[in-house]
C-alpha cells in the first residue's frame, strides 16, 4: 500500500497529464460523432457574449452588402407576390406549416473538418436543436445546440451532416454530404445510376425530412461520376450560398414537428 | 511573484482573444492560421509549480476549443507541450537551465529559434492530427502543419522580440 501511494506521488505530474490528455480526448472524440459535443461548444454565455459584442462592431463594415442583398431578395418576393397574387390568397387560408426567425451569424468557420457557427438567437426566441437554417441563397445548416440566447449550427461543411436533397428536375433523392476539401462544393451521393442528369441541374432540399420544407435551393450539379459499383452517383454539388461569407440567416421551425415525431415513433 | 501571476493572467485572457477573434479568421490561402496563444505556455516562468502550469495550459486550450468549436484538440495539443516543455528547454538551453532564471530576451537567437520551432511544430502536429482525425490525408496534416507552423514561428519571434524589455 505504502509503494502504490509512493509510486502516484513519484509520478503525479504525469499521472495528472494523463488525466488531462484523456479528458481531451475524450471532448474530441466525442465531437468527431454527430449530436454529440454537449459540453464544449461556442453557444453559451461567455463565448456567445464575446462573439456578439466583437459582431456588433463588424458589422458595420458590411452594411452596404447586406442592404443590397435584403433589396434583391425583397425585389424577387415582391414580384412572386405580383404574379401569384391569386394562388397566394388561396394559401394564406390553410395553416402555416412553418414560421422563419432571423438571426445574425456571429461566428463562422469553413476551413476545418467540422465546421460550425454561431447565431445570436437562442432558446428565448423559441430556437431549438434540429430546426434548420438557411440564407435567402440556399441552406446554411441544422442547430445543434442552443444555450438561452445564442446557438450552434452544424454547418453543411462539416463532415458529419447529412441532409435529404433531390434533383429538382427528376425528384431523385439523395444525400447530402461534404469531403472537408472546397467550402465551396459539396457532395450529393445515393442518387441512383439510371437516373438521367447533367451538369447544371439544381439540386433542392427533398421535403422527406422534417427540418426543411420541399424545394429550398442548395446548388447547381457540377460534375459527377458513377460508384465504383455503378449503382448510384457521386455528385459534386456547386453551392447556391457563399458559406464563407454569411451575414443574415434564417432559422426554420416545423410547427407540425411535434405531431410528427410522435407519429413517427409510433411505428 | 503577485506581478507575475497577474501578468500572466492578463497575457492569458489577452492571447486567448487575439487567437479567437482576428487570427482565425485570417484564413491565409485558404487553410493557414497561426496559433500564437502556445506563447503562454512557450513564455511561462521557468521556476513554476508544474501542476498548476499544466492546469492552466489545458484551461488554456479548453476555453480556445470553446470559442472554436473544436471538441478538444487545442486542450489535448497544449497540455502535451507544457508537459515535454522542460525537455526542450534543456536541449534549447543546455543542462543548467534550471539554476539560472534565463531571460528569454538574453538568450541567442539561434537557441530561443530551435526552443520555439520544435515545441509549435509538436504542437502543430499533434492538432492537426486530432482535428483531421484520418490517415489518408496523412498529406493535408503535413501541408497543415508546415505552414501553419511557419507562419506562427514567424509571428512568434516578431512578438517576442517587440515585447521584451530591452535589457542593454
Amino acid at each position: 500500500m505504502q509503494q502504490l501511494f509512493n509510486f502516484f506521488i513519484r509520478n503525479k505530474t504525469f499521472l495528472f497529464y494523463v488525466l488531462l490528455l484523456s479528458i481531451a480526448i475524450f471532448f474530441t472524440i466525442q465531437s468527431h460523432s454527430y449530436h454529440k459535443s454537449k459540453f464544449i461548444n461556442s453557444a453559451n454565455f461567455l463565448t456567445g457574449g464575446i462573439y456578439e459584442s466583437v459582431n456588433n462592431i463588424e458589422h458595420y463594415f458590411h452594411l452596404k452588402e447586406e442592404n443590397n442583398a435584403l433589396l434583391e431578395e425583397n425585389n424577387r418576393l415582391k414580384s412572386l407576390i405580383y404574379n401569384k397574387r391569386q394562388a397566394l390568397e388561396i394559401d394564406t387560408i390553410s395553416m402555416p406549416k412553418y414560421t422563419l426567425t432571423p438571426a445574425l451569424v456571429t461566428k463562422n468557420s469553413y476551413t476545418a473538418k467540422q465546421n460550425y457557427l454561431t447565431l445570436n438567437k437562442g432558446e428565448r426566441d423559441g430556437v431549438f436543436e434540429d430546426q434548420g437554417v438557411i440564407t435567402s441563397n440556399g441552406i446554411v445548416g441544422i442547430i445543434d445546440n442552443t444555450s438561452n440566447g445564442y446557438s450552434r449550427v452544424i454547418s453543411i461543411l462539416n463532415t458529419t451532416s447529412q441532409i435529404n436533397a433531390k434533383l429538382k428536375k427528376s425528384n431523385h433523392i439523395g444525400i447530402l454530404k461534404w469531403d472537408g476539401k472546397s467550402p465551396f462544393v459539396a457532395q450529393l451521393t445515393d442518387i441512383q445510376g439510371l437516373a438521367k442528369i447533367k451538369i447544371g441541374d439544381t439540386v433542392t432540399t427533398s421535403g422527406n425530412s422534417n427540418t426543411f420544407p420541399k424545394d429550398i435551393l442548395i446548388g447547381t450539379l457540377k460534375d459527377f461520376k458513377l460508384s465504383p459499383t455503378e449503382d448510384s452517383y457521386i455528385i459534386n454539388v456547386q453551392l447556391s450560398n457563399d458559406m464563407t461569407n454569411l451575414g443574415h440567416v434564417h432559422i426554420i421551425e416545423n410547427l407540425d414537428i411535434d405531431e410528427l415525431n410522435s407519429l413517427e415513433s409510433n411505428e | 511573484m503577485n506581478n507575475l501571476a497577474l501578468t500572466n493572467s492578463i497575457r492569458f485572457i489577452f492571447l486567448v482573444l487575439i487567437q479567437a477573434l482576428i487570427l482565425n479568421n485570417i484564413n491565409f490561402m485558404g487553410y493557414i492560421n497561426p496559433y500564437i496563444y502556445i506563447l503562454f505556455i512557450l513564455l511561462y516562468p521557468i521556476k513554476n509549480n508544474r501542476m498548476l502550469f499544466l492546469f492552466l495550459s489545458f484551461l488554456l486550450g479548453l476555453t480556445l476549443d470553446l470559442f472554436l468549436d473544436s471538441g478538444g484538440v487545442h486542450a489535448a495539443a497544449s497540455v502535451t507541450i507544457a508537459y515535454i516543455r522542460p525537455l526542450f528547454l534543456k536541449f534549447s538551453f543546455g543542462t543548467s537551465y534550471a539554476h539560472q532564471t534565463i531571460k528569454f530576451s538574453n538568450t541567442e537567437f539561434g537557441q530561443r529559434f530551435s526552443y520555439l520551432a520544435l515545441l509549435i511544430l509538436i504542437h502543430h502536429l499533434i492538432l492537426f492530427n486530432l482535428e483531421i482525425f484520418a490517415i489518408s490525408q496523412l498529406l493535408l496534416i503535413a501541408k497543415k502543419t508546415l505552414f501553419s507552423g511557419l507562419f506562427t514561428l514567424f509571428l512568434c519571434l516578431i512578438i517576442q522580440s517587440l515585447f521584451s524589455k530591452t535589457t542593454s
